[in-house]
């Protein structure tokens, strides 16, 4: 039933572990759509043909002249559509929340839109043009920006999509089901060639994604060429790739993020990164926040907007001063230091702190 | 099937309308006495000119679009073309023909007559509205001859405000078309208020004039946002200002969120107005009264109403928090059911009605499945995990085009054979009307069917080149599109030879209780002889004509 539906609706595989439930609900809503729609129109021709002129001249007693219209009747269709409605929105929402929210155990990629090319960034230093290589079966999940203008990023075959916006991080996670290849299209309009902004999935078995993350000979049955060429993250090209966390320590260094943060758990003028991603961290205007990437690009490019309490507001914007991709490392490199404990009083207020003359950290 | 043709023929004028009293196309003559002046039904008609050109070009970029993608590469436009001439299709065909259409062209000719008028409250801002629309219509042009822009007609920034082309006459364009439908829209409230005929209390009015009503609320409270929008976007792209460039600072989402405030209503200020045209073609050719006047009055109302809350829902996928994607949801749910409280009360008013079945009702019943099959599939995309596979895909192309363009075509071509009588005095060929309107109907679907299809296949909009596996559905869609092109031609035809070669119509050929019929067709320069003095309801079969003559009284 599945296959032939979702062929007849011309629809693509259904490559990762959520197609298939997601096109139940669309089955349920073209077949109400269509059926509503043929019905509707062919009671309403019924009419036209049982109550034409000619008809009712030869059958009298089919006039019906200022009838009033029975209120309970549209009463129980209206109710129902609503009923139906509720159910597809319930449903909808159900899902869509479990798109938007991917389990803990993910893997994480960067991937930065570009007029007109997908770059992907691994963690363990890998670099690629146009070809994301993931592991099949194991969570996967995307963090995307943009350099220029807004991009969309979208494998028909997993049904997912998410806006790719510069200045911003969004996420996106899937779980592929088998090896295979599948189609990436960018689907916000970008510029004169939009429509060659393509790329492909290469999903492939655990085994086979670990050879090719160590650059060793990966050729499987379904991979393209592989592009090592200097891409998101490191426009200085490394002979051999490197860690996304080592390029974050780097990134940071020469922005001077370590003059205020330390990597430690030393106190200073910035909270410590020791410890931080992940944890909830109350705010200057009340309430609080929990440390992922949107809130850390957040603190980069808006430092002011929503300011960890206890820390003076000395920290400058980096928009337009950082490349998208070195915000990926050092998202990195805070999330490497997950588990270091921060010194005791590291969250304590530092407003009393003055600011030493020099101090270069990571090098 | 032309029964009530015959009748009206063959009735004597009962009005008495005769040569003391020239119909207001022979009551000046001259062009200065068209380009001055002040009658709401001759600024009617030349704004209907003004909409013809534009569905014509627009229809021109479109077929050009659609000859384009009959391969999978570059058959004969290149990529940078084609990218300036889907805007350009989009540009003109929503602001210089969907918004104005039904409301400037219908919506002046007979909203005065229905309330028993004798012109609009404004009859000047009347006609500087058509000057203003000229106007926006000539920069608009002009941007497009001096570089274009290729932008889709979303403008989404920062790529607009990046991008090299005349976007900032483009915005220009758009603000002083706004500036355009506010006049008209608050001509059509101050008139509706003030100048209805004694007698005609709200209830009693026309349905037409409820959906004019609720769309000019609409118009007067959405238009300055978008207005706005485009100013700053402007400002953005000539001046560097960066409201919206993230690279300084902007905010490249509050752009979609503005766009969208005003643009998502804009589909109800397009769809509204013809909703007040079915009600009049449904009531009028089946002779019975709306299955419930209050109903279909008040939903109106309420679609306005909730149009304003729903604009989210074209950015589930733009990084919306979960929360609010949920919201924004569940309320665009409602308009559904707005919408289906009405077609379901057209469809109860036919049930006993008394049908005659010509080219208006043939439109219907092609508006029924086109607005039915076009609605549901925006609940369809309201749901936010199926929304993430459609979203910007052709998917939605057909679905705003079913809805939109399917509503409001049919509905304005209902209104341009039910109304024509009433405009020139003259009938159409009814037989040719039925035929070209199958032949819109067929086309329409052939164009757009296969988009939905496409759009499953995950095949995005605005693409110029595309994987071969999608070519066969492209060329049905192509194939469509000429058929549809073929329909409308037909169409104008038709109504262009019955101007000069039409039979005779009589005041009221289709024996509607309607209060324009009451007076001649086509109407004397000031619509009545004498004030109406109006008795009853617009839709008060009970009575026969005569009566119902005698009970809303325009000597």
């Amino acid at each position: 039933m599945n296959e032939l539906l979702r062929t007849l609706l011309f629809l693509p595989r259904q490559a990762s572990t959520i197609a298939e439930e997601i096109d139940t609900l669309h089955y349920f809503v073209i077949i109400m759509t269509m059926g509503g729609a043929l019905l509707v129109t062919l009671v309403g021709g019924y009419f036209l043909f049982r109550y034409r002129r000619t008809a009712v001249q030869k059958h009298p007693e089919r006039r019906m002249t200022g009838t009033t219209p029975a209120i309970w009747l549209e009463a129980v269709v209206v109710v129902g559509l609503f009923g139906m409605f509720i159910v597809w929105w319930v449903i909808g929402f159900w899902q869509f929340m479990a798109i938007r929210i991917p389990p803990e155990n993910a893997l994480e990629i960067y991937v930065t839109g570009k007029q007109w090319m997908w770059k992907f960034a691994y963690p363990q230093g890998a670099n690629s043009i146009s070809t994301l290589y993931v592991p099949a079966g194991r969570p996967v999940k995307l963090v995307l920006t943009s350099r220029d203008v807004i991009h969309s990023f979208f494998v028909p075959d997993f049904r997912l999509k998410q806006d790719v916006l510069p200045g911003r991080l969004t996420t996106l996670w899937f779980e592929a089901k088998e090896p295979g290849r599948h189609d990436i299209f960018c689907t916000e309009y970008c510029g004169v060639s939009h429509s060659t902004m393509r790329g492909e999935v290469i999903a492939l078995s655990p085994e086979e994604y670990e050879r090719w993350l160590q650059g060793k000979s990966p050729q499987p049955a379904v991979a393209g060429p592989v592009d090592m060429r200097p891409s998101s993250v490191t426009d200085y090209a490394p002979p051999e790739p490197v860690s996304m966390v080592r390029q974050g320590e780097r990134a940071a260094a020469e922005h001077g993020c370590l003059r205020c943060h330390t990597l430690d758990g030393t106190p200073h003028l910035g909270p410590t990164f020791a410890g931080l991603y992940g944890t909830m961290v109350p705010l200057e205007a009340g309430g609080s926040v929990k440390v992922d990437e949107a809130y850390i690009t957040e603190s980069m490019m808006d430092p002011l907007a929503r300011i960890h309490a206890g820390y003076q507001r000395i920290m400058p914007s980096y928009l337009g001063q950082i490349r998208p991709a070195e915000t990926g490392a050092i998202i990195e490199l805070m999330k490497s230091l997950r588990d270091v404990r921060p010194k005791p009083g590291a969250s304590e207020p530092w407003g009393t702190v003055t600011v030493p003359e020099t101090r270069e950290g990571g090098q | 099937m032309s029964q009530a043709t015959i009748d009206a023929d063959s009735r004597p004028n009962p009005l008495g309308v005769g040569a003391d009293h020239p119909d207001y196309l022979r009551a000046d003559s001259g062009l200065r006495s068209w380009l001055l002046t002040k009658d709401h039904k001759r600024i009617a008609l030349m704004f209907y000119v003004g909409v013809i050109l534009f569905l014509g070009l627009g229809g021109v970029f479109a077929l050009v679009l659609r000859t384009e993608l009959l391969t999978p590469e570059q058959t004969f436009i290149d990529a940078n073309t084609y990218n300036q001439m889907f805007t350009l299709h989009g540009i003109t065909m929503v602001w210089l023909f969907m918004i104005p259409a039904v409301p400037t062209v219908f919506g002046n000719f007979v909203l005065p007559i229905m309330l028993g008028a004798k012109d609009l409250a404004f009859p000047r801002i009347n006609l500087a509205s058509f000057y203003i629309y000229v106007l926006s219509a000539i920069i608009l042009l002009g941007a497009m001859l001096a570089g274009g822009a290729d932008t889709g007609w979303t403008f989404y920034v920062p790529y607009s405000t990046t991008s090299p082309t005349a976007v900032t006459w483009m915005g220009i364009g758009i603000f002083v078309n706004g500036i355009s439908s506010i006049m008209t829209s608050v001509n059509f409230i101050v008139t509706t208020h003030t100048m209805r005929a004694k007698g005609l209390s709200w209830h009693r009015m026309p349905l037409f004039v409820w959906a004019t009503y609720a769309t000019s609320i609409i118009i007067l409270f959405a238009t300055p946002v978008l207005g706005m929008s485009l100013v700053l976007l402007a400002l953005d792209h000539a001046f560097g200002l960066s409201l919206f460039n993230p690279r300084y600072g902007g905010d490249p989402v509050l752009f979609q969120h503005l766009f969208w405030f005003y643009s998502h209503p804009a589909v109800y200020i397009m769809i509204l107005p013809s909703f007040g045209v079915i009600s009049e073609v449904v009531c009028s050719f089946s002779h019975n009264q709306p299955a419930s006047y209050r109903a279909i009055a008040y939903s109106s109302l309420g679609i306005a109403f909730i149009g304003f809350f729903t604009w989210g829902h074209h950015m589930f996928v733009a990084g919306l928090s979960e929360f609010d994607a949920g919201v924004f949801g569940a309320l665009s749910m409602f308009v559904a059911i707005f919408s289906a409280i009405k077609v379901f009360t057209w469809v109860a008013t036919l049930r006993g009605g008394s049908i005659s079945f010509a080219t208006p009702m043939l439109y219907f019943l092609w508006f029924l499945f086109l607005f039915v099959f076009g609605g549901m599939t925006g609940v369809a995309v309201a749901t936010q995990s199926l929304d993430v596979h459609w979203h910007d895909t052709y998917f939605v192309v057909a679905h705003f085009h079913f809805i939109m363009v399917g509503g409001t075509l049919t509905s304005f071509l209902a209104a341009a054979h039910y109304w024509f009588p009433k405009m020139f005095g003259r009938l159409y060929d009814e037989r040719v009307g039925l035929l070209t309107s199958v032949a819109v109907f067929i086309g329409f679907v052939f164009t757009f069917l296969p988009q939905f299809l496409l759009g499953n296949g995950g095949m995005p909009r605005r693409y110029f080149t595309y994987p071969e596996r999608y070519q066969w559905l492209n060329v049905l869609s192509t194939g469509g599109a000429w058929l549809l092109g073929a329909g409308l031609l037909l169409a104008l035809g038709n109504l262009l030879l019955a101007l000069k070669w039409g039979k005779r119509a009589g005041p009221n050929p289709w024996g509607s209780r309607s209060f324009e019929w009451i007076t001649a067709s086509p109407p004397s320069k000031h619509n009545f002889e004498e004030t109406p003095d109006i008795e009853r309801s617009a839709y008060d079969y009970t009575l026969s004509e005569e009566v119902a003559r005698e009970r809303a009284k325009a000597r």
